[in-house]
């Protein structure tokens, strides 16, 4: 039996297995898509204290390759089922079964969708939810990107330097994003900013040929030519999987405070899918450390 | 096993007049989702050791491997049966999606 098994490889899980096994614990890491989570999708990371700037990957990589040193286990496999109540955790993936003392659950947080027509079906082509994946695809292309916080506005920034045009569509009449970056945007001649709208339908025929904007004020609607639509309005938590045992806030967030406890004794929570003010690299960091303590100090009461 | 590392020379004898099924990721080092992809194709190496060949070129190494298989965007995994090729992904995909396109050409 492990001691701890961690779900999810982003920055709080990686953290997590790397505070888990300096603690001298057997650690497993299980993970359904890619190493780094979402910051391996973001093209420059610029907050991280001590780091003035590292892309997404070099510091996903990094992270990863620091704790596989380490000798954690990362498999790359999706949870299928969990059975978190009572003294031993059991995790069954596509492959297998595993049991563990503690689990980490730091399986982050999805990209909100936009629930408009033509989402759905353009989905994956010219519908994206990822700049930094599929920007490049659109090479010279006029792009829409929604949202106003600071994933949009880096997204909106990146694609800019690929994109003939950019049209950045935010629901309000000013941006929640940071200063910095929205000065970046419109000091950018080929971003132009569609304040108060909203897509009500994506459109094209193979693939994406344009977006239809209403404006939610005066309820008026207009056609934006474009070949993409980014998606970035934000996070949902994707916690259904574990069921009623997993004490749950009123947005699907996982309950706990700054200790990183969940209701049930030997599962933690770190990262994005915590109810916390503020999602961010660092914080996702803290937590992973923060969860893996906690565990520690679980396994020793034992 | 773990995966192979193929120059062209290796290519020709392994994998295209090579016997069963190979899998082929089309890289490169400067390329941030190729290195994602990395450990899952080292892992899959691993469980597929002696079922299937998992390997990858360098792009900028084996410039006409990749021309020869008309290699435009990195990630390209291509799977090769026999020798020939049965099916390509583009862009990096998890694990799971690897997996299900081996049962389709095993």
């Amino acid at each position: 039996m492990l001691d701890m098994i961690v779900i999810g490889a982003g920055t709080a899980g990686l953290t997590a297995a790397l505070y888990g096994r300096r603690a001298g614990l057997q650690v497993l890491v299980l993970e359904s898509g890619f190493y780094g989570g979402q910051i391996a999708n973001t093209p420059e990371v610029e907050n991280y204290p001590a780091i003035p700037r590292i892309s997404g990957v070099d510091f996903s990589q990094a992270l990863y390759d620091q704790v596989a040193a380490l000798g954690a286990e990362v498999k790359f496999e999706g949870v299928t089922a969990a059975s978190l109540e009572g003294g031993v955790k059991t995790v069954t993936t596509s492959r297998q079964t595993y049991e563990a003392k503690t689990v980490v659950l730091a399986n982050g947080a999805q990209r909100r969708k936009l629930g408009c027509p033509g989402e759905e079906e353009f989905s994956g082509r010219g519908v994206s939810y990822c700049a930094t994946c599929d920007g490049a695809f659109f090479r010279g292309k006029e792009v829409a990107i929604v949202g106003g916080g600071n994933t949009a506005l880096e997204d909106a920034i990146y694609l800019a330097g690929l994109c003939s045009k950019v049209y950045l569509v935010h629901r309000r009449d000013a941006f929640r994003g940071n200063d910095i970056l929205v000065k970046a945007v419109q000091s950018r001649e080929n971003i132009q900013i569609c304040w108060n709208a909203v897509p009500a339908a994506i459109t094209g025929d193979k693939a994406v040929t344009g977006c239809r904007l209403r404006d939610t004020v005066t309820g008026e609607e207009r056609e934006l030519a474009v070949s993409a639509v980014f998606v970035a309005i934000g996070l949902v938590p994707d916690n259904a999987i574990w069921g009623d045992a997993v004490q749950l806030d009123p947005s699907g967030y996982i309950q706990a405070g700054e200790d990183c406890r969940t209701n049930l004794p030997g599962v933690f929570v770190a990262g994005d899918t915590r109810t916390k003010p503020l999602r961010q690299l660092v914080t996702a960091a803290a937590d992973g450390a923060v969860a893996a303590f906690e565990a520690g100090n679980y396994l020793a009461s034992l | 096993m773990s995966t192979v590392h193929f120059d062209k020379a290796g290519f020709e004898s392994q994998v295209e007049q090579g016997k069963g099924v190979a899998l082929v990721d089309f890289w490169a080092t400067w390329c941030g989702p190729c290195r994602m992809m990395g450990p899952i194709i080292d892992q899959m190496a691993d469980e597929l050791d002696g079922q299937v060949l998992v390997g990858k070129v360098d792009v900028d190494q084996e410039g006409d491997l990749a021309a020869k298989y008309g290699v435009m965007s990195i990630p390209t995994l291509v799977f090769f049966k026999d020798g020939q090729e049965v099916k390509r992904l583009v862009g990096a995909v998890p694990k799971g999606t690897l997996e299900s396109a081996l049962e389709e050409v095993k």
